[in-house]
């Protein structure tokens, strides 16, 4: 009842709707008398216009007419037995929520049996049976490619799952609460609280300081007293990060939004706010339970040595 | 005034003349973007040659830009024709070529840019819309009065099907277009949610009944008849597939929305309308090809008459596809591929573009008092035209159930056999195959354009006498 706001939109789409398909009918009815003797000629209508152009009256096509006739009755026939007439549920009671529910429970019966073997099985047995591995691949390519990619090596925003780091943690454990319940890894926009441009500039060349690179000493000093102050409770005082936060290692030079000192700039400036969505309801546990397996072979390698 | 004495074949001769230039632009933008998408490299990574952005321009051309300068070009043509009037006024007719041609200069600007509303076919932003909308109005003061003035009795049918076209684009371009601006540039749909992709398709799929079928009827029931000589085959059919028709259509968009939030009732009367619209399309088609009864020879020896009567072929051919789309459980396997995108061509390119091809040849030497430079040229065209449509909806249509399948596959653990990117990957040859079929389509229209060119060079705008109307009998 929930798409009509009073029984007057109930109505005003059943008599419109029953009395278009009468009239319909009843035009049709109107206009198929008048058949022709076979071998005689149809009249003109007796109107010219433009010079020559005139209209014949010959009359409706029989076969035409009874596919009009046909269209019209399974048109009401169609309207008894499904929702189509308001608020009228249809014969069938069909609905297509009903479908649905009705194909996820019969795939459900069919398939559930399958995962449910894996479910009882810790993560890392499930890695080792390559059936596993490969249920875990399809599920992986049609449901984590379109951002992690078919290969699972991420783009930018989005991690590499094959290069054993983690943001959140690799244990198949850790993997495994990621893909149910999402993960929402924010950083905050820093640019004020670092004093502007300049600012930012400074902790840009600290930070690439802690991966290696050749940086502006001086800069990288002044940097560093404001990464103290203000970076370190996620990032930690050596940097190395903290996975309890999703917090990323700057030491490692694997940057999740790109290490170009343009976009190094950008995430410490404006900040990143990045989204892995939950899939507990979406999936089910025991799909997420294979993918978490499929995932943390790709870590170990398993696949790799296979390939 | 000596101006009543004749008709106005200015306003025509203008628009017939952009049909064949707006024609070429949409068709070359069209190919193009075929390209692009069996080969992406060719966005040459600009962002106004990315397909989001020529797609719409693409669409807006050929519907509005070439099929709007037709539709205006014939109406204007027929209404006088056939009323033994002068249009009500020439002024207000010209303000409806210079707005109507801004109007699609603005498009071709701003489409690129990304400046879009993102309703499909309805993509120009509120200032354009507002525009299109009086210029729209205009065009009705002028096609009705030039009706109200008319000097015999009964209005002919191909003017029943103009004024459809005409009063019902006004209400669905008004209704879907209305908006709340936040700036020049940029508004927010007046519609929320599952409302307004309802609204929507109202519109869209009634841009099709209203605009692509509606409007070239009008074309058929004038330029068939003069082309064979022949009377109209059915005056009772004329009249029951009118009503049927323009009745049925204004129900059928819902059947884009299957399967989707839109409340089960709605997504049914859809389905139903759209099959009860099988036999008034068909009403149409029927009259148009019988009306060459008893005149058959003709198709042999004239490739203008051959033009329109395939036009009415492929009419008849995409009304069916329509409805048997419209199934739900048809619609299950086919919406979202690329069938959807074969059976709007065969609609467009073969009954729209050709229908408005054959009756630009009909129209276009007797706006300079000439005739047409070579047969043999129109010949050509044909089979060129015929060849591309068949390439492009044949390909279409193996692609678009190898989409729907390979999207439903399932293993034997019922996970999906392929991911989306192999579908994508698999669509390669018959993108290839696409893209040859609108080329030769494209080269179709140029060697249409060239002979036009050819019969029209260095001829006199031809000015004709009204004659008094026929006695009634």
């Amino acid at each position: 009842m929930a798409d009509f706001t009073s029984s007057f939109w109930n109505w005003y789409i059943i008599i419109p709707t029953i009395g278009g398909i009468i009239a319909c009918f009843l035009l049709i009815r109107w206009l198929s008398t008048g058949a022709i003797k076979p071998g005689d000629k149809a009249e003109s209508m007796g109107h010219v216009w433009d010079g020559d152009l005139e209209e014949l009256n010959n009359p409706l096509p029989r076969w035409w007419l009874n596919m009009f006739y046909i269209t019209l009755f399974f048109g009401i026939g169609y309207l008894i037995l499904y929702p189509g007439l308001g608020t009228f549920k249809g014969l069938l009671g069909w609905t297509s929520v009903g479908q649905y529910q009705h194909e996820v429970d019969v795939a459900d019966a069919k398939y559930g049996p399958l995962f449910k073997k894996y479910q009882e099985m810790p993560i890392v047995a499930v890695a080792d049976d390559p059936d596993a591995r490969s249920m875990g691949e399809r599920l992986f390519v049609n449901y984590c490619a379109t951002c992690h990619g078919s290969d699972a090596r991420g783009a930018r925003g989005f991690p590499n799952l094959r290069d054993n780091d983690w943001l959140y943690g690799g244990s198949p454990e850790t993997i495994e609460q990621t893909i149910l319940n999402g993960r929402n890894g924010v950083m905050p926009a820093w640019k004020d609280a670092l004093g502007g441009d300049a600012g930012v500039a400074d902790v840009v060349e600290y930070v690439f300081s802690l991966s290696g690179r050749n940086v502006d000493q001086v800069a990288a000093a002044r940097g560093q007293e404001k990464f103290q102050m203000l970076c370190v409770a996620c990032h930690g005082a050596d940097g190395k990060g903290n996975q309890a936060l999703g917090a990323p290692n700057l030491t490692d030079n694997v940057w999740l939004y790109g290490g170009s000192a343009r976009q190094v700039t950008e995430t410490i400036a404006m900040g990143r706010n990045g989204v892995m969505p939950p899939h507990r309801d979406f999936l089910g546990e025991d799909k997420v339970h294979l993918l978490a397996a499929y995932v943390y072979s790709l870590s170990t390698g398993q696949e790799a040595l296979e390939e | 005034m000596a101006d009543q004495l004749t008709y106005n074949y200015k306003v025509v001769r203008q628009f017939a003349i952009m049909t064949i230039v707006w024609g070429i632009v949409g068709m070359l933008v069209g190919v193009f973007i075929a390209a692009q998408l069996a080969w992406p490299v060719l966005n040459f990574d600009i962002p106004w040659l990315t397909f989001g952005r020529l797609r719409p321009l693409h669409t807006n051309a050929v519907i509005f830009a070439f099929g709007g300068s037709a539709l205006f070009a014939t109406s204007y043509y027929v209404v006088q024709r056939t009323c033994h009037v002068r249009l009500l006024s020439d002024t207000l007719a010209a303000v409806t070529f210079w707005g109507w041609q801004l109007i699609i200069v603005l498009a071709a600007i701003t489409l690129p840019l990304g400046l879009t509303q993102s309703k499909e076919y309805a993509e120009l932003i509120w200032p354009i819309d507002i525009l299109i909308a009086v210029v729209w109005v205009t065009y009705a003061i002028v096609f009705f009065g030039t009706i109200m003035k008319r000097r015999v009795q009964h209005i002919y049918v191909a003017n029943w099907f103009f004024g459809a076209f005409i009063i019902t684009i006004a209400i669905l371009h008004i209704f879907n277009s209305a908006a709340v601006p936040t700036s020049l540039l940029h508004s927010y749909s007046a519609y929320a949610g599952v409302q307004d992709a309802m609204v929507q398709w109202w519109y869209g799929h009634n841009a099709v009944g209203f605009f692509l079928t509606a409007g070239f009827l009008g074309m058929m029931y004038y330029f068939v008849p003069k082309q064979a000589n022949r009377p109209v085959y059915s005056y009772r059919l004329s009249v029951v597939h009118f009503w049927a028709l323009i009745f049925t259509y204004i129900w059928a968009g819902p059947h884009h929305l299957h399967y989707t939030a839109l409340p089960d009732w709605a997504q049914s009367l859809g389905m139903v309308m759209s099959l009860i619209l099988l036999a008034p399309s068909w009403g149409g088609m029927i009259n148009g090809i019988m009306t060459l009864s008893g005149a058959w020879e003709k198709l042999r020896t004239d490739p203008v008459l051959r033009l329109l009567i395939v036009s009415i072929s492929f009419y008849g051919m995409s009304t069916f596809e329509g409805p048997m789309m419209s199934i739900k459980t048809v619609n299950a396997l086919s919406h979202y591929t690329d069938w959807t995108i074969g059976h709007v061509h065969s609609g467009a390119l073969g009954w729209v573009a050709l229908i408005s091809m054959g009756s630009l040849y009909y129209l276009i030497p007797r706006l300079f008092d000439r005739t047409l430079y070579s047969l043999k040229l129109v010949e050509v065209h044909f089979w060129t035209a015929t060849i591309g449509i068949v390439l492009y909806i044949a390909s279409m249509w193996v692609a678009g159930i190898m989409q729907g399948l390979m999207w439903r596959a399932t293993n034997s653990d019922g996970t999906l056999t392929y991911s989306f990117v192999e579908s994508v990957q698999a669509m390669h040859p018959y993108f290839i195959v696409r893209f040859l079929g609108g080329a030769f389509f494209l080269v179709g229209a140029l060697v249409m354009a060239w002979n036009i060119w050819k019969t029209i060079a260095g001829a006199k705008p031809a000015t004709a006498t009204i004659p008094a109307p026929a006695a009634a009998h």
